[in-house]
């Protein structure tokens, strides 16, 4: 039970920079995901709260104590891998009492704790068996109930469902949600899966190339992108971006349409961002609509629940989320406007979101 | 072209090339031990071995050898590997420099030590010169079984423990780096990481690394005649002496048997000591 504190970490590898000055608190009892592309860092933060990596700079806190010159063991903290680590040539029982029998705790202790951890993983059953007798989830199952039997302060997982195929990912997703939630241990979970960090997390921290760009929650993350890449790397599909050209008193110039925007003409130019599923599809132009935008349908792909459509605005993409019944064609001219309150404005010259 | 015969006939040269040189020999071998020249089963060359003067000692000097240098080797080996497997520069170089004794035939490798501990050699001229023993000192003499003994187990442990090495680092090489770090972060020290995962995960290779030494062991010669000529006897030493001295190959034929029974039966005991259960297996 503890808060991380992590101060202007930073990690080079030769040249390269994987880490650049990371400042974030987590807090007791939090559930922050740590989320993006593969080489944009996350691993490396993780590994650096693990002491399985040494910071270049900065200083990692856990509770009151300053973690980041000890020994992993001496941090208070369990882990579980991308690939598991169950040792294979342990039983089921063995490995999740190794951390326990490290400790030097009593067999009546060891028994009593890789009993419970293996009941709230519902692994009871498995005991006996050795790690090769085991499917991928079972083994995963094996790793979280091996981490949580230490009763860690910190729990720091890496990428621990990326193995699995996709319906069991979402079944251990909501397991490993509740299980965590009980056990009341602050966790840092790395993940490149949106879908896994958004339905998981109290907070998400999304990483890129070596720099935390948003640290929000998930509704959030998703609803005010701090920043473009945010808006494009969160989201199936992402958010549309539009160039904008300014016309003064706070109107901006959308594909040859006027849009109402920022004030202030500081900036040469703006980008307006919109979700697809945050548009409104007119049936034709009409005085009702005299601001609607035009694009050209490309690209129709029924996705059961919703139809996508690629569509062109004036040579940028755009892509609308339709009813599953509407009846657009490739080639047809869609109107739609925005939901004003959900634009979101993006300088292109700093890709951040305008305050 | 691809035909159902064709694997056998792919596998036949070597089987034709097991059947005259090992089979053949190996049965030509047994009945020379247990055929009299009469043509009848006969147990009598055994009785003539068991019963000759020489035979307990052989058996006991060669089961003291293989006990004094295998045990030492496999520790020393796992050492050597550990260090090498730590290394992050001139892992190769330290490598290759530990193996050189590898490319020694056993002779050669016998007679360099000879030169150290012969009564002119270099540890009687160094110790002289330092001062510390007045005459030269009969290391390898008669009498003194104690230190030949000594000298072939540290000819031997330098000559043979490279390949043990060499197996070893590249089975430590196969053990992912995940079970250390996790290891590591459960709170396992450098030396619990040692016993807790690298041994277990290393029995396959200590396996053939064993077999292969206990084996070669037993079959020690040409250090032992090097060192201490007749003054030590060994079971391959009177093998030779049966068959070249005393002329009489079925004597030597039933020591070779012996032998041979010797290297089944401590590979059988190698291969069970060392199972890894079933499931386990990565």
């Amino acid at each position: 039970m503890a808060e991380i504190r992590i101060n202007q970490v930073a990690k080079q590898f030769g040249d390269t920079h994987a880490l650049h000055s990371i400042d974030l608190t987590i807090a007791d009892q939090e559930f922050l995901v740590l989320l993006g592309a593969s080489g944009c860092g996350k691993t490396t933060l993780l590994r650096i709260v693990a002491g399985l990596e040494t910071a270049s700079a900065g200083e990692v806190w856990i509770g009151d104590r300053r973690v980041d010159h000890l020994a992993p063991k001496d941090r208070g903290i369990a882990m579980v891998f991308q690939n598991y680590a169950v040792f294979p040539h342990l039983t089921v029982f063995e490995n999740i009492a190794f951390g326990l029998r490290m400790a030097k705790l009593p067999q009546s202790e060891v028994e009593k704790r890789v009993n419970r951890t293996a009941s709230l993983m519902h692994i009871e059953n498995l005991l006996k068996r050795y790690s090769g007798q085991l499917s991928g989830g079972q083994r995963q199952r094996v790793a979280v109930a091996r981490a949580l039997a230490t009763e860690p302060e910190v729990l720091l997982m890496d990428e621990p469902l990326s193995n699995l195929d996709a319906l069991l990912r979402m079944e251990m997703r909501a397991e490993l949600k509740t299980v965590l939630a009980e056990s009341k241990t602050t966790t840092i979970y790395v993940t490149h899966d949106q879908v896994e960090a958004m339905s998981m997390a109290d907070r998400i921290a999304v990483m890129n190339k070596g720099h935390i760009v948003q640290a929000a929650s998930a509704v959030d993350v998703y609803r005010n992108p701090a920043a473009h890449f945010v808006g494009s790397f969160i989201g199936n599909p992402p958010m549309n971006f539009l160039d904008a050209k300014p016309l003064g008193d706070g109107w901006w110039d959308v594909a040859g349409t006027r849009v109402k925007g920022p004030v202030g003409g500081q900036y040469p130019a703006l980008q307006l961002g919109i979700r697809p599923e945050d548009i409104v599809v007119h049936d034709a132009p009409s005085s009702a609509h005299p601001d609607s935008l035009s694009a050209t349908v490309r690209v129709l792909e029924p996705l059961g629940s919703h139809l996508l459509a690629s569509c062109k605005v004036d040579n940028q993409m755009l892509r609308v989320v339709l009813d599953s019944n509407a009846s657009a064609k490739p080639g047809d001219q869609l109107h739609w406007s925005p939901v004003p309150d959900r634009i979101r404005w993006f300088d292109p010259a700093t890709e951040l979101a305008l305050p | 072209m691809y035909s159902r015969n064709l694997p056998y006939l792919l596998l036949l040269p070597a089987t034709l090339f097991l059947c005259i040189f090992f089979l053949y020999p190996f049965v030509l071998v047994a009945w020379q031990a247990f055929v009299s020249d009469t043509g009848e089963f006969t147990s009598e060359y055994f009785m003539e071995m068991a019963t000759h003067w020489k035979f307990n000692t052989a058996l006991t000097n060669t089961f003291m050898l293989a006990l004094a240098v295998v045990p030492f080797q496999i520790a020393l080996a796992l050492y050597m590997a550990t260090l090498v497997n730590g290394m992050k520069r001139g892992r190769d170089l330290i490598l290759y420099v530990w193996t050189i004794p590898l490319g020694i035939s056993d002779l050669a490798a016998g007679i360099i030590w000879l030169a150290i501990f012969e009564q002119t050699g270099f540890l009687n001229s160094m110790l002289q010169g330092l001062g510390v023993i007045e005459q030269p000192v009969g290391f390898l003499g008669y009498q003194s079984k104690g230190t030949i003994f000594l000298a072939i187990v540290l000819a031997e442990i330098w000559r043979a423990t490279a390949i043990v090495l060499v197996i070893l680092v590249a089975g430590m090489g196969l053990i992912p780096k995940e079970y250390y770090e996790a290891a590591e972060v459960f709170g396992a020290s450098r030396w619990k990481q040692f016993t807790r995962i690298t041994l277990p995960m290393l029995k396959p290779s200590l396996q053939t690394a064993m077999i292969l030494r206990v084996i070669l062991a037993f079959e020690v010669f040409a250090v032992v005649v090097a060192l201490g000529g007749t003054n030590l006897p060994i079971l391959m030493g009177e093998i030779y002496t049966w068959q070249y001295d005393l002329r009489d190959s079925s004597v030597a034929a039933a020591y070779a048997l012996v032998v041979l029974a010797i290297s089944i039966a401590f590979t059988l005991l190698i291969m069970w000591g060392l199972r890894t259960p079933k499931g386990a297996r990565v």
